[in-house]
């Protein structure tokens, strides 16, 4: 079952879709799409499989291997998408993801896609790959956007410098598609038999090095033994493993390179590498001078990493993107149509009306109708309020993720989140979290150090809330500015200051920052709409079960009176932060889904029956509670059992805690709401 | 210690002694010194001079000999940076030189080098160079030759001279993405973060990382362009005085 559930995690989430297709006749010929982060992997992907990954202007969007067939002509190919990589050697998860890709089901053919633009910069990983003896195609995307640059790409030159095939594409408009699905569709070429020509310290060390390695697979023994001199921890421990090495001879070997020279054998390969791809470029590309006036989107894009103007344009983003357009339009116009008309007035009295008649015991009706029916109740939840909120967030995080806003707004905010033991790279995690926490919790992969992915993973159960727990919170308080600007107040208090507390007490050195910034691009209207609705459909598909089973849990539970029992127990804790009794089913419907719980308080506050102080007091409080059991489950498979249950035994009487301070303070000063 | 006057052999034995108590700090390296005859005059100088006393046999320095041999050492490694990053002489003739260049650089004029060089914190060897008053004041050249990332004004450029990552996964990442030695790099933004541009790249960098990225300044450089022209190499040199036989103050 928790199997089952992580794999349906796991495919939603990179929206690919599992292969089951196995028994076919020819086997699909496996095709690896490798490179480095952002330069259009997932969109080359997406055009060969016409499936969705989820595709972004940042790097890493793809933290997971994502799997789709193609057929070109009567060829079946298996394409697999991984996570952006800039070297063989892993220094963060999802880069371990894309190498051991390689080690552990080697392709028939490795497609290394690049950034045109970056050619010079890219090109020492295809000439890795090369070296590692795999059969590789390189392909040129964003070509648009090289042209646009001035670069001219000559690329029979460029083939025959590597001994590679070629291909051009700028995947996002298709351009050039056909030819790599032709080259795709052939037989795989050759090994390139390109190999650089290292200093001699090195190339020692590897005279030595090759016999000890014979044989070795899937990569060469010269890319293993080079891996070897970088100390690639991943690799010496793959060896260690094997025993058919040994490993003394080669640490005496690799130490004695060490020693020899002043330059790291990290070092001198790289630039051994460099100077490699520097000359093929010089052969094969021709840069025009460029216009001397920075394009639009180039000032734009200075202007959000500006460190004034930059912050008026993140509280722009939010004030727009947040409260009008989900608070506002979301929670006020769209959630009230759907749930006072299209649910209360029509659907709920048709609902019940067909029930009553078809099933006359109120023991079985109350499955479906009532105050917790399945469909009155579970149905509502999900479609009138949940929904459209998640899909308007969605939207707005989709536009953004595609205009490469992301990455800047990590730079400004690096400083501040070193004190919370995180760097900048972590705000894509976390922004992410107000979409969905169990999505980002996956995502914290991103992050380099074990220290930085538990701080970031428990800042996400405890204090970022999810998209559907913000829609109702600015759906409810948007008419109340002092109560919505109370609740922001102790959410961002509690996220600093329990970061702050957390950079001190977590064991583990302080990670660096460095992240690539992508060129701002102009979001395109196809893509923003696909992954929306791929994401909407996703959280479709795990919302509407999940509240529908919620549904009969509780039925379930009242029918036994455990569900009256479990909530008699509530009840006193709901009271001493202040709430009334009808609060407590809220809390309740938490433990199954945050945004269930938001829901509730949504409903119950149109009853009437919470306003003013408590209802503040009640949203900080689902804020800051539990996570849901999806996020819990994926928190257990990241973080290990240990701190999953940990996070969850400091965030329970936490959230309380918070919410009878707020409460008594609020009461105390009679703050007006 | 200003008024002393030091025979080259002196202060050649000096910095010997110097650097093989550095050494002995690394146990790995121990090495014996050589005490040939030829040095005795040089010795005894040291020892008149009170820079060096014998304990049970051997040679150590006294804390004014430590100070002195800093500033030997101070010297000859920044002479090394300055060969190796500026004049682009090979790694193994610049310590060769560098010993003779040493005792060309008058003290007072390795802050300026220093300066000069961005205050490297190691030799091309990857020896520590003693840090010297300008380090520690963080003093700022008009024209910089060399500097760290982090203390470029924006706008300001050149090739990538060095990379001195305190961190080995450091080193890996910044080379797995492109800044490498001689790669051209141009500073874009430095607050809240670094941001540079390297080719047709913008990456952004936090402060401790932009201070392992050492440049050798030249205007700005545009993408994909040739090297910075010569002609300011030959700027740091217009304060040097050659010498001949002993220093005079």
């Amino acid at each position: 079952m928790l199997r089952r559930f992580l794999q349906f995690v796991r495919t939603r989430l990179g929206g690919g879709l599992p292969c089951h297709g196995g028994g076919r006749a020819t086997p699909a010929r496996k095709i690896v799409l490798f490179g480095a982060p952002n330069v259009g992997k997932s969109v080359i992907f997406n055009r060969l499989t016409g499936s969705y990954a989820v595709v972004s202007n940042y790097p890493g969007t793809t933290v997971e291997v994502s799997r789709g067939r193609a057929q070109v002509g009567d060829v079946p190919l298996e394409i697999v998408d991984s996570p952006g990589t800039y070297s063989l050697s892993p220094l963060s998860e999802d880069e371990r993801v894309a190498r051991d890709l390689l080690l552990d089901e080697p392709p028939d053919l490795v497609l290394h896609v690049v950034d045109a633009k970056n050619l010079a910069r890219a090109l020492p990983l295809t000439i890795q790959l090369a070296e590692a003896g795999l059969p590789v195609v390189l392909d040129l995307n964003i070509m648009d956007e090289a042209a646009r640059a001035g670069l001219e790409v000559d690329l029979d030159i460029l083939g025959r410098e590597l001994g590679l095939p070629v291909r051009a594409t700028s995947a996002a408009d298709g351009t050039g598609m056909d030819s790599l699905r032709g080259r795709l569709a052939q037989s795989p070429p050759p090994p390139s038999g390109l190999s650089v020509r290292y200093p001699p310290f090195i190339e020692e060390a590897l005279a030595r090095l090759l016999p000890l390695l014979d044989g070795e697979r899937p990569l060469s023994p010269r890319a293993t033994a080079l891996l070897l001199l970088q100390r690639d921890a991943g690799i010496w421990e793959r060896l260690g493993e094997s025993a058919q090495v040994p490993m003394e001879d080669i640490e005496e070997i690799v130490s004695e390179a060490e020693a020899r020279s002043s330059q790291p054998p990290s070092l001198a390969i790289a630039l051994a590498r460099r100077d490699a791809a520097d000359h093929t470029v010089r052969a094969a590309v021709v840069e025009k001078p460029q216009p001397l006036r920075p394009p639009f989107a180039e000032m734009l894009g200075r202007i959000a990493m500006h460190p004034m103007a930059g912050v008026v344009l993140l509280m722009a983003v939010l004030y727009f993107g947040l409260y009008l357009f989900v608070g506002r339009l979301g929670a006020g116009v769209l959630v009230d149509y759907l749930d006072r008309q299209v649910f209360e007035r029509y659907l709920n009295p048709a609902a019940t009306a067909i029930v009553a008649r078809l099933v006359p015991s109120p023991l079985w009706s109350s499955l479906f109708i009532g105050e917790y029916g399945a469909i009155t109740l579970g149905l509502r939840y999900a479609v009138a309020i949940v929904l459209p909120l998640v899909a308007l967030f969605f939207l707005v995080f989709a536009v953004l993720e595609d205009s490469g806003y992301l990455p800047r707004m990590a730079l400004l905010v690096d400083r501040l989140f070193k004190r919370l033991g995180l760097t900048g790279r972590a705000v894509i995690p976390i922004v992410l979290g107000l979409g969905c926490s169990t999505m980002a919790t996956l995502v914290t992969r991103v992050l380099e150090t074990r220290r930085e992915r538990l701080i970031a993973t428990f800042l996400l159960a405890l204090a970022i809330p999810c998209s559907a727990q913000l829609g109702v919170i600015l759906g409810l308080l948007s008419t109340h500015p002092v109560g919505l600007a109370i609740w922001a107040g102790v959410v961002l208090s509690v996220f600093a200051l329990s970061g702050f507390l957390a950079a001190r007490l977590v064991p583990g050195d302080a990670s660096p920052f460095y992240l690539e910034i992508p060129p701002l691009r102009l979001p395109s209207l196809r893509n923003v709409a696909a992954k929306t609705f791929a994401r909407v459909r996703w959280y479709a598909a795990e919302v509407i079960p999940l509240f529908l089973l919620a549904s009969v849990a509780i039925w379930v539970g009242q029918v036994t009176h455990l569900f009256q029992l479990a909530l008699a127990g509530l009840r006193p804790l709901v009271n001493v932060i202040g709430l009334p009794d009808t609060a407590a089913d809220a809390f309740l419907f938490g433990f199954f889904r945050r945004d269930y719980g938001a829901a509730r308080i949504f409903d119950v506050h149109a009853d009437g029956a919470i306003a003013g102080v408590p209802l503040v007091v009640a949203m900080v409080t689902i804020t800051l509670f539990v996570p849901c059991v999806a996020q819990f489950l994926v928190m257990l498979r990241e973080r290990g059992w240990r701190a999953a249950l940990a996070v969850v035994a400091i965030i329970l009487p936490f959230a309380f805690g918070v919410g009878f301070i707020l409460n008594w303070i609020l009461t105390r000063f009679e703050v007006q709401i | 210690m200003e008024e002393l006057e030091l025979s080259e052999a002196a202060e050649e034995l000096l910095a010997t002694i110097w650097a093989a108590q550095e050494e002995e700090a690394r146990p790995d390296q121990h090495r014996e010194r050589p005490d040939a005859p030829a040095e005795a005059e040089a010795v005894q100088q040291l020892l008149d001079a009170g820079l060096i006393e014998q304990q049970s046999g051997r040679h150590s320095l006294t804390a004014a000999g430590k100070r002195w041999g800093a500033s030997i050492i101070r010297r000859e490694r920044l002479a090394e940076r300055l060969l190796a990053d500026v004049l682009n002489v090979g790694n193994s003739l610049a310590s060769e030189t560098a010993c003779k260049f040493e005792h060309l650089l008058q003290k007072g004029l390795d802050d300026e080098i220093c300066t000069l060089l961005g205050h490297p914190r190691v030799c091309p060897h990857g020896a520590p160079i003693p840090p010297g008053e300008c380090c520690r004041t963080g003093a700022r050249a008009a024209s910089k030759v060399v500097s760290s990332l982090a203390d470029l004004h924006p706008g300001e450029g050149g090739l990538i001279a060095y990379i001195h990552a305190r961190q080995r996964p450091m080193l890996r990442r910044l080379l797995a993405m492109g800044v490498v030695p001689g790669a051209p790099i141009s500073l874009l933004q430095n607050h809240p973060s670094f941001v540079f541009e390297l080719g047709h790249t913008q990456i952004a960098v936090d402060r401790e990382t932009a201070q392992d990225v050492y440049v050798r300044v030249g205007g700005r450089a545009g993408p994909w362009s040739a090297p910075a022209p010569r002609s300011w190499m030959m700027r740091p040199f217009s304060g040097l005085r050659l010498r001949r036989g002993r220093r005079r103050r």
